[in-house]
């Protein structure tokens, strides 16, 4: 799992049958300072997370099986939760855009 | 499996289920000598680790799943030992109580 800040939303209403509905949303992966770790990504959410939101995100075959619902929707990338607080040191990244 | 360091925590109070309750925690993987070694990234505890411990982290969900015990967790980064010490061609690199 990794830390990310949504940056934005995605519609594709042309999609695989598996990801009628599902939400996407870009992300950009961070560190522990906060500094982009990585390039942007779509990731779906199993929350109800936004942009500008501090979040969990899982990749992998982990992403599919996060999400509710039995059939297997075929992603490599899932929001798994808000972040309400991220401390490393005295730096807590979910102040800092507070 | 890698040798990571916990460098800080995160509190995400809105989550799918099977991350709720559990203690996320932000690991850096390290090199036995400390060195900093790849992505900064977030680990459910399964040992009772805190920032500081040097520990051993697996990242596969088949792994996870087991040591979590939820066969339908989308989870794959679960920190499962604290490391002692590491030696490396008969030399000690790193002991806990050094």
């Amino acid at each position: 799992m990794y830390l990310a800040r949504v940056t934005g939303r995605l519609v594709a209403t042309v999609i695989s049958p598996g990801l009628a509905g599902v939400r996407l949303q870009w992300i950009q992966p961070i560190d522990e300072k906060g500094e982009p770790m990585g390039s942007q990504q779509v990731a779906c959410s199993a929350i109800d997370s936004g942009p500008g939101d501090l979040v969990e995100f899982v990749d992998g075959r982990e992403a599919a099986v996060a999400l509710p619902g039995e059939t297997f929707v075929p992603v490599d990338a899932t929001i798994v939760g808000y972040v309400s607080q991220a401390v490393c040191g005295d730096l807590d990244l979910a102040k800092e855009n507070a | 499996m890698f040798l990571a360091e916990v460098i800080g925590t995160v509190v995400s109070p809105i989550s799918v289920p099977e991350l709720q309750g559990r203690t996320h925690l932000m690991v850096r993987p390290v090199t036995p000598e400390g060195k900093v070694m790849g992505k900064t990234k977030i680990a459910i505890d399964s040992i009772g680790a805190g920032v500081g411990d040097r520990v051993l982290v697996v990242d596969e969900g088949g792994s996870a799943r087991q040591i979590l015990d939820d066969p339908e967790a989308g989870i794959r980064t679960v920190i499962l030992g604290f490391v002692d010490s590491v030696s490396m061609h008969g030399e000690t690199v790193y002991d806990h109580r050094a």
